[in-house]
This record gives structure tokens, C-alpha cells and sequence, in this order.
């Protein structure tokens, strides 16, 4: 049974325990909270997010509706018990007004309850298993859903002459969605997939499940592998041969991440993909934030900076709209059905799911001025997360 | 060497009276003894802001009693105790998922589903060095975590187990989002197991167990079962690791894979060997030496905190942890060759 | 089925070469080096670093990475490691584990917590047919320069002087200095070429391992595997389990993915319940 806390006797509480000697609304600094794994395996995830968070309050300022924004960075190394206790901390201690990060599934998950007992809105710019945002009232998101992304390219695939495909991904939620997601609109569209596949989430090697995707020898392998995974997956897809021996690869662009995507080499030219950003994306937005961002970090922004950076750009949008009224219910009243043109593109949050709804791009991977990017070639206007509209109906 | 003189006599009937007097003396309650407690029992009203780092130290001390127990009085190396931590997260978690929320009842099943694996892989650490036990041990922890990786429609897999919902403490006390009532429970088990512990180190089992630890073939020449205690801590250090994993997955109402972590082993070794083995406040110690240091570190430098422990292990191993232990038991323990080893 | 035995076998090679080092320090000179993969680490950042920065060839790689790890791992035995051979078990595993918790934040610091990557030379990629299965050169290469490696080891152990040397020193340090043998030397030399290797490995590994700052935590559990299931006394040993780990894995993979990364330790859990000291062990060591 959750516990629900008016933030009344929350405060209440507090000051009956002596341990707070300001009084309560009284502040004109807004606080934002944003957690995500600095060490540890996925630490790339929470230096693209930190440098996309900051580049927003650097180019638009620290104040916004007469507050002050002030964000502050905790690592949770990306252990999900250490998540929700930071997430506590930054709610009992710090008093945050806003959660947001969350670099892994289980991290976004570990700190639902804690969003609804504090009425605080979590904005989840990373983690991508559709589910997520049913956990709590008060989830908001800024990344995407792996089937969102995931269906235009099962779509794509039925279009463009293939066949039979093998799915590969990692043995996780996220994985397990995009698998789901990219059979059922794979078949319905008239393909056939003949192996699926799960790839071990910690130290993979995709060598004997790619001998096994060659066997199989169907006419493309559709794969997924989160942030950071996608390097060491591409060295091995071309070590392997499959392409000489036919196989296509298409994949989501978690594979062909930006951030990586150089140091893969001509290995990804060509991989087609769909997803929601790309560094390439061609408007007046996206160059301003390429340029910006690169200037402020030596490295390229990937989807996890775009997600943070719009994290930051819904509060400050939520803010504006409540004229600074930072209380929980009402920011997250005003972020339902909010919409901006981000850098990846037009967006808008969902009112009925608080997802976002959203562009999906497909691309390929070419080479521009000596370096590696995805280019959009085809654009699916405004997608919702498939998951959540199948079950409407 | 005394001490395994000293367990000796005592395991026969008839001890010698200075022997005896020692012995009672080593087991005496000592005024900082006194003083950690209310120390910890304060910290409730004096620092209501850390309570959750708090809860997070007071189970982190419990898992290292538990390795201490093994350790510092038995001997045996681990680098998996963390099986046992995570078998007893996973235990509780799935207790209360499948609707029986009451925690006590949910530390009961952890502690016993511990206690059985603990029992049972005991027997693989009778033979072989202390490296074949560093591996087996690791080895089983690392099978534990492929398991519950495996097995997801039960434990969720590597998302974590979710909808871990927690009854009231003893009906009555809510966890509450400060961390207050998780850190009182967290503190009471704690209490509880360690006063324990305590007895069954000073008990005549507990000083035969030493006497293998210093000496394992004189201490079967003298007749001391080595293997039959080496069983019976074994399960019971597992049975503690069981009862703090409960605790974490109850105050934090979730479980996840990295329970098993190899990294959650190494550092519960880590933080034991920070406040010292074999006196039972080692992992007390060591667990606010090290959360303190943790949450300060990556306070200051997010990235990398983790360089900062690395440092301290080095320069501690090469100071000497001898030296280091000695300052601190001449400060603390009246006969510091006595209750140390 | 033979691309998945080749697979395994590369696979395997590549363990040993990264692990051997280990069995040394730890089977002849006793001492649990935890910190084993951070040379391999260094081999593997160096060449990548050269090969992207400067553009030196790979091949040139090779013998750098394997210098360079020989050089740190002499420079940390000299000052460091050496004061802690006549120390516990545990006190070794405890002054190595932060050793790699330093190496992982200071690389993460300095390079970045990204995967390098290496290129490797045009030369070694694409696949050649073999016996009907289909192999990568690169594979092959990995084999190749392993099995050389191997055969100069076991030779340099059992045949030189050297070998007996450290034979003698490992037996009875103090006896071995009475004879006039600089013990300290000896020690230094086969610490130097343990790091070596790794950073050979860490060179050769990149490639098919991934390479990230967090490198020697991830591969810690199979070097310590290799080491423990071969017995820790033998440098035949570690090679035949490093074969066994390598072609399980794989096969294992293959054939029942289901099972993942379980295998591999069930192997290691059962031998040494079967026989505490390794597989490889002599019965009557010290």
C-alpha cells in the first residue's frame, strides 16, 4: 500500500522533527536532481546526460519564471539500491523539486515509488523499456520507448524486400520490448522472423550468437545492444562475415550510437537504422546544439545529451507555464501535452501516458567531410509508444 | 601462539584459574562497547539527515559481521559472500511480493534460505587453499547471479524484482521516506545478531574455532572437530549475510541482479579489513569508514571516488594493517593480545 | 562445428596469453596479483593510442604493448609488489584490488570511459575456409602468435637457465641465494614478462575483448578461472585450461545461449570440488 504523503505533512513531519530550520515555501530556488551512473559500465551514458543538462542552463540561463534553477549531479554508479537512495537523500535532504536522469531501466524503476510518495516529477532522459512511465503518476519522459523505435524499422524491413530476419538483442527489459516490438510488426507487415536471440547483458560476446544468426542465414538480423555496446558489437558483425554472406544489418540507433560511431569504422557504413536523434539531423536547432555542445565537451552529443538536454528544457517550459510554481502535481499537470521543437525534431509529451511522442528517422550510416554519421533518408511523423496504444484499444 | 593454548584448556573440562580469569576478562563488556551503541541509537535524533546513509551503513556493518565471523574467526577467505547476501535479498523480496509483507517474517525466510545454502557449500571449503576458496566461493556467487538472471519470471531478471510492498514493522511502524523506521529496524536486527555473535565468539565454541584458525592440525591433534565448526560458523556467518540482504531489499523494497555483484563481495572484505578483523566491531567500523567516505567522495568528484578507496586499501596493506589495528586496540582494548589475534 | 571449436580455441589462446602471467606470479611465486589486468590494460591503450594518434602500424604494435606492459610491471614490482611476497594472502588481494580501482579511475580520468577500438590491418581481416567451417584471419593470427608464444614459455621454463633459476628460487629462496643466485632478479624478470604478455594480450584482445577502463575488473574472474581450474603451479596447466574454458564458452554460448555465462563458472565450481588444486596440479608440490 503506498503511502501517500500531501506534501503538508510531509513538511510537517520534517519540522517535527527539528530538522529543518528554513520555512517551507519559502525558497526561490528551484532544485533539480539529476542522477545518473558516473562510474561503472554505462559511465558514458551519465557524461553525455550531465554535459546535455548543463549546455541547457549554459545557453539559456539559470533563471527562469524568477526562480533560480540550480542542478545537482549525483552518481549512483548505476546500482539501482544506490539510486533510490540517492533519490531519497536529494528529496528528504536537499529538498529537490525535480528527479531526473536515470541511465539504466532498473534505475528509473527503483526511484517510481519515491516519485509518487514525494508528488516530485521524475524525468527519465535515458532509460527506454516502455513500461516505465506506468509505474507512477508522476514519470515523465524525454528519451524514447525501444518499441517506438523499433516498429518503423520492422515496417521498413517488410517494405524493402526482406524477408526472413533473426532477432538479436540484449537479455534485458529494454531488449525484451525491442524483440517483442519488432516481431509482431515484422509478421504483421508479412515477414517472417526464424531465431530470436538474447545476447547476456554483462560482458557480452557476440561472436557465437552472430555464427549462429549465420547459420540461420536469413535475409537481414535485426539487433538491438544498449549505449556503448554497439562498438564492440560492430567489430565482431564484420569480423564474422555476414555481410559477404548476405545478411543485412538493421538495428535501432542504439547500436550505431553517435558517440561511438567513429572509432567503429567503415564497419557501419551502410547499416540502416531508425531512431530518434542523430547529430546529423538537418535543422537550424540541432546545429546550434551540435556546435554548442562540442565547444562546451572535445566529444559528439548522442541521444542520452538530447534527452537530458530536453529534461531540462521541460522544466523550464513547465515552469514558465505555472509561473514558477514548483510544486510537483502542477509542474507535472503543465508538462502533460507540452510541445517544443527539440534538436532531434518536433516533440510533444504525451497527455494521456506522459511519454513523449516524437519523429522517428530512418538512416544510414555515410560518411561526411571523413566522418561517421547517420543520415535520415525517411521520416515517421510523430510516433507514440506502441506498447501503450496497443493496450488502449 | 597463546591463544590456542588458552581455547585448549578451555575446551577441557578443568581450566586453569588465570586461564579462566583472562578469558572472562576478554569477554567483559568495555565501556566503548557501551558507547558505540548509544552512539548509534542517538544518531536516530541527532543526525535525522543521514538516516538513510545511515540504514545503508548498519546493514553494510551486518554484512560484514557476518564475513568477520568466518574471517576473523575461522579463517576462510571469500570472495563471494555476497551469495548469501543475495540469496537473502532475493528471499525476502519475493516473501513480501507474493503477499507477505511482514518483515520479521520476511528475515525469518531470508535467514533460513541462507542458512540452507550456507550449509550446504560449506562442505566444498573443508579442502583445498585459501585461493580454491576465494574461487569456489566467487564461483558460487557468480552461478547465484546467472541464475536469478536466467530465471526472470521470478526475479524479474536483470530489470529487478519490482512490487516488493512492505507491511508495517511488528504492525505498527510504516517505513517512512526519511529512512527513520528503516534505519531504527535496521539497527535493531543489528543489535540483536551482534549481541549474538558475541556470545558465540566468547563461548568455548567460538575460542575453539580460533584455535583452528591459528593452528588447524594442532587443534585436531587436541581434538577439537575442525570440520563440524567450520560447518556450523560457515552457516551461520551465511545465515547474518541472509538476514542483511533481507534488510536491504526491505528498506529499499527492491532487489536487483547487482546483489550478487562480484564488487558487493570484494568490498564488504574491503570495508571489513578497513576496521579490522576478528573483534566484531571491525564491520562497523569499516562500514561508516567507508559509506562516510564513499558519500564524501563522490560528493566531491562524482567519477571517481573510486580511486580514492583504491588509494587507502594500498596505503593501508602498506602501512600494515597490524600497525594500524594495534593503534586502535591500545586505544580500546585493555588486553589487546588477548581478544585479538 | 569447426568454426565454433577454431572460435573457441582463438578464444582460449587469447586467455592464456592474457592469464599466464598470473599463473606465474601466483603458482611459482605465490603471490595473488588481482591487479593482473591492468598491465594487460596498459598493452591495450598504448597500441590503440599509437595506432589512432600516431598511426603507427599494429604490427609495430605488438612488440610496444608488450615492452611497455614489461616496463610498469617491473616499476610497480620494484617499488610496490615485491615488499608483499612474504605477506598473507590477504593482504595481497586486498593492495591489488585497489591497485585496480586506482588503474580504472585514473584511465577513465586521463582517456576516457569509452571503448578504444583498434583497426586492424587490412592483412588480418576477412575469413578463409577451413576443413568446411568458416574462419576469421584474425582468429588465426591470435592463434598463431599464441601457440608461439607457448612453445617459447614452456621451453624458456624447462630449458634454460633462466627456468631453472626461478625453479630453484621459487623451490627455496634462500637455498637459491646461497648457490649465488640474485633471487630478486629472477623474480623481477618473471614479474616483468608476466605484465608483458598481458600487455600482449591486452594488444592482441582488444579487438575480439573490447577494451574499456574497466577491463581488468571484468577479466579478473577469468584470469583468476584459467589459473585456478589449471592449477596454479603450471604453466601447461593454465594453457590446457585456458583451451577448455575457451572452447566451453563458446560451444556452450552456441549451443545452449539459454545457459550464458553460467557454464563457465559450474566448470570451475565442479573441478574444483573434484580437485581443490587444479586440474594440472602435481600432487606433491611444496
Amino acid at each position: 500500500m503506498p503511502r501517500t504523503l500531501t506534501r503538508r505533512t510531509f513538511m510537517a513531519a520534517a519540522v517535527a522533527m527539528g530538522a529543518f530550520a528554513t520555512p517551507a515555501f519559502a525558497q526561490e530556488v528551484v532544485k533539480i536532481g539529476l542522477i545518473q551512473p558516473m562510474t561503472g559500465p554505462s559511465a558514458s551514458t551519465g557524461k553525455q546526460a550531465e554535459a546535455g543538462a548543463k549546455l541547457w542552463m549554459q545557453l539559456h540561463g539559470d533563471t527562469v519564471a524568477g526562480k533560480k534553477i540550480q542542478l545537482i549531479v549525483k552518481d549512483d554508479t548505476g546500482a539501482p539500491d544506490v539510486t533510490k537512495r540517492i533519490a531519497q537523500e536529494l528529496v528528504v535532504n536537499d529538498k529537490v523539486n525535480v528527479l531526473m536522469g536515470f541511465g539504466l531501466t532498473p534505475l528509473a524503476l527503483a526511484v517510481a515509488p519515491i516519485a509518487t510518495q514525494a508528488k516530485i516529477p521524475e524525468i527519465v532522459t535515458s532509460a527506454a523499456t516502455a513500461i516505465i512511465t506506468e509505474q507512477s503518476p508522476f514519470i515523465v519522459r524525454t528519451s524514447f520507448t525501444l518499441p517506438q523505435a523499433t516498429v518503423p524499422m520492422a515496417q521498413w524491413a517488410a517494405k524493402n524486400g526482406i524477408k526472413k530476419v533473426v532477432t538479436l538483442v540484449s537479455d534485458y527489459g529494454p531488449g525484451i520490448d525491442a524483440e517483442k516490438a519488432f516481431k509482431e510488426a515484422f509478421s504483421a507487415n508479412g515477414g517472417e522472423v526464424v531465431s530470436e536471440l538474447r545476447v547476456p547483458l554483462r560482458n557480452p560476446d557476440f561472436a557465437p550468437f552472430l555464427q549462429r544468426v549465420k547459420d540461420a542465414g536469413p535475409d537481414a538480423v535485426f539487433v538491438f545492444v544498449p549505449s556503448g555496446f554497439g562498438s564492440a558489437f560492430m567489430k565482431q558483425f564484420a569480423e564474422r562475415g555476414l555481410t559477404q554472406a548476405g545478411i543485412k544489418l538493421i538495428a535501432t540507433g542504439d547500436v550505431t550510437d553517435d558517440d561511438l560511431l567513429n572509432e567503429m569504422g567503415d564497419a557501419a557504413l551502410g547499416v540502416v537504422n531508425t531512431h530518434h536523434y542523430s547529430a546529423s539531423h538537418n535543422s537550424p536547432e540541432n546545429k546550434e546544439f551540435v556546435e554548442a555542445f562540442k565547444k562546451a565537451n572535445n566529444f559528439r552529443p548522442n541521444f542520452m545529451a538530447v534527452g537530458a538536454y530536453d529534461g531540462m528544457q521541460l522544466v523550464y517550459k513547465a515552469l514558465d507555464k505555472t509561473k514558477g510554481n514548483a510544486d510537483g502535481q502542477a509542474l507535472i499537470d503543465a508538462m502533460k501535452g507540452l510541445s517544443w521543437t527539440s534538436p532531434r525534431g518536433p516533440v510533444q509529451i504525451d497527455p494521456e501516458t506522459r511519454d513523449i511522442i516524437q519523429n522517428i528517422y530512418v538512416r544510414k550510416v555515410e560518411k561526411v567531410n571523413g566522418e561517421l554519421y547517420n543520415q535520415e533518408f525517411a521520416t515517421i511523423e510523430m510516433v507514440k509508444d506502441p506498447v501503450k496504444a496497443a493496450k488502449k484499444k | 601462539m597463546t591463544e590456542a593454548t588458552m581455547a585448549v584448556t578451555t575446551a577441557q573440562a578443568p581450566a586453569a584459574p588465570a586461564a579462566r580469569r583472562l578469558l572472562i576478562a576478554s569477554a567483559r563488556w568495555r565501556w566503548w562497547e557501551f558507547a558505540v551503541w548509544i552512539a548509534a541509537f542517538a544518531a536516530i535524533v541527532l543526525l535525522p539527515r543521514q538516516l538513510l546513509l545511515l540504514n545503508e551503513i548498519a546493514i553494510l556493518a551486518l554484512f560484514a559481521l557476518s564475513l568477520d565471523l568466518i574471517l576473523g574467526y575461522a579463517g576462510i577467505v571469500s570472495l563471494g559472500h555476497a551469495a548469501f547476501f543475495g540469496l537473502g535479498a532475493y528471499a525476502a523480496g519475493l516473501i513480501a511480493k507474493f503477499g507477505y509483507g511482514d518483515p520479521l517474517l520476511g528475515l525469518l525466510g531470508a535467514a533460513g534460505c541462507a542458512a540452507v545454502l550456507g550449509f550446504a557449500t560449506s562442505f566444498l571449503l573443508l579442502r583445498g587453499s585459501d585461493l580454491t576458496r576465494l574461487m569456489v566461493t566467487l564461483g558460487i556467487a557468480l552461478m547465484l547471479q546467472e541464475l536469478a538472471n536466467r530465471e526472470s519470471w521470478l526475479t524479474g531478471g536483470a530489470d529487478g524484482l519490482q512490487g516488493v510492498t512492505m507491511a508495517p514493522v511488528l504492525g505498527r511502524f510504516d517505513f517512512d521516506i526519511f529512512g527513520r523506521t528503516a534505519y531504527v529496524y535496521s539497527l535493531c536486527v543489528l543489535l540483536v545478531l551482534f549481541l549474538l555473535a558475541r556470545r558465540v565468539v566468547h563461548s568455548p565454541f567460538g575460542l575453539s574455532l580460533r584455535a583452528v584458525k591459528l593452528n588447524p592440525l594442532r587443534a585436531r591433534a587436541v581434538g577439537i572437530s575442525v570440520n563440524v565448526r567450520l560447518v556450523a560458523i560457515y552457516t551461520m556467518s551465511a545465515a547474518y549475510a541472509g538476514v542483511a540482504g533481507a534488510l536491504s531489499a526491505q528498506t529499499t523494497q527492491y532487489v536487483s541482479l547487482d546483489v550478487f555483484d562480484f564488487i558487493r563481495s570484494a568490498d564488504v572484505m574491503l570495508v571489513l579489513v578497513l576496521g579490522g578483523v576478528g573483534y566484531l566491531y571491525g564491520g562497523i567500523l569499516g562500514a561508516l569508514i567507508f559509506k562516510a567516505m564513499q558519500d564524501y567522495l563522490s560528493s566531491v568528484t562524482a567519477q571517481y571516488w573510486q580511486f580514492w578507496i583504491g588509494l587507502v586499501l594500498v596505503i593501508l596493506v602498506l602501512v600494515g594493517r597490524d600497525r594500524i589495528g594495534a593503534l586502535f586496540s591500545r586505544i580500546t582494548v585493555p588486553f589487546s593480545r588477548g581478544a585479538r589475534s | 562445428m569447426v568454426t565454433i571449436l577454431f572460435d573457441g580455441i582463438a578464444y582460449g589462446m587469447l586467455l592464456f596469453i592474457l592469464a599466464c602471467g598470473l599463473s606465474v606470479t601466483l603458482g611459482l611465486m605465490n603471490f595473488v596479483n588481482l591487479a593482473h589486468g591492468a598491465f594487460a590494460l596498459a598493452g591495450g591503450y598504448i597500441t590503440a593510442n599509437l595506432m589512432n594518434r600516431l598511426g603507427v602500424s599494429f604490427f609495430l604494435c605488438l612488440p610496444i604493448a608488450f615492452l611497455f606492459s614489461a616496463a610498469i610491471g617491473v616499476l610497480l614490482e620494484r617499488t610496490l609488489y615485491h615488499r608483499l611476497y612474504d605477506r598473507s594472502h590477504l593482504d595481497q588481494v586486498l593492495f591489488t584490488i585497489g591497485i585496480v580501482f586506482m588503474t580504472v579511475s585514473a584511465v577513465d580520468y586521463v582517456m576516457g570511459s569509452g571503448a578504444q577500438m583498434i583497426n586492424i590491418p587490412d592483412a588480418l581481416r576477412g575469413r578463409v575456409e577451413f576443413l568446411g567451417g568458416s574462419i576469421g584471419v584474425y582468429r588465426l593470427f591470435i592463434i598463431i602468435i599464441c601457440g608461439l608464444l607457448t612453445i617459447l614459455l614452456q621451453l624458456g621454463l624447462v630449458r634454460t637457465r633462466f627456468g631453472s633459476r626461478l625453479r630453484a628460487a621459487v623451490d627455496d629462496p634462500r637455498v637459491a641465494r646461497g648457490l649465488g643466485i640474485n633471487v630478486n632478479l629472477v623474480f623481477a624478470v618473471t614479474f616483468a614478462i608476466g605484465s608483458g604478455l598481458a600487455g600482449l594480450g591486452g594488444a592482441l584482445g582488444a579487438e575480439v575483448l573490447g577494451m574499456d577502463p574497466t577491463f581488468p575488473v571484468k577479466f579478473m574472474i577469468y584470469f583468476l578461472i584459467v589459473v585456478t581450474v589449471g592449477g596454479a603451479s603450471s604453466v601447461t596447466g593454465a594453457f590446457f585450461a585456458s583451451l577448455i574454458l575457451g572452447i566451453a564458452d563458446v560451444a556452450g554460448k552456441y549451443y545452449v545461449p539459454k545457459a550464458g555465462a553460467f557454464i563457465i563458472y559450474a566448470i570451475m565450481v565442479l573441478v574444483l570440488i573434484w580437485r581443490p588444486q587444479g586440474l594440472f596440479a602435481r600432487s606433491a608440490t611444496r
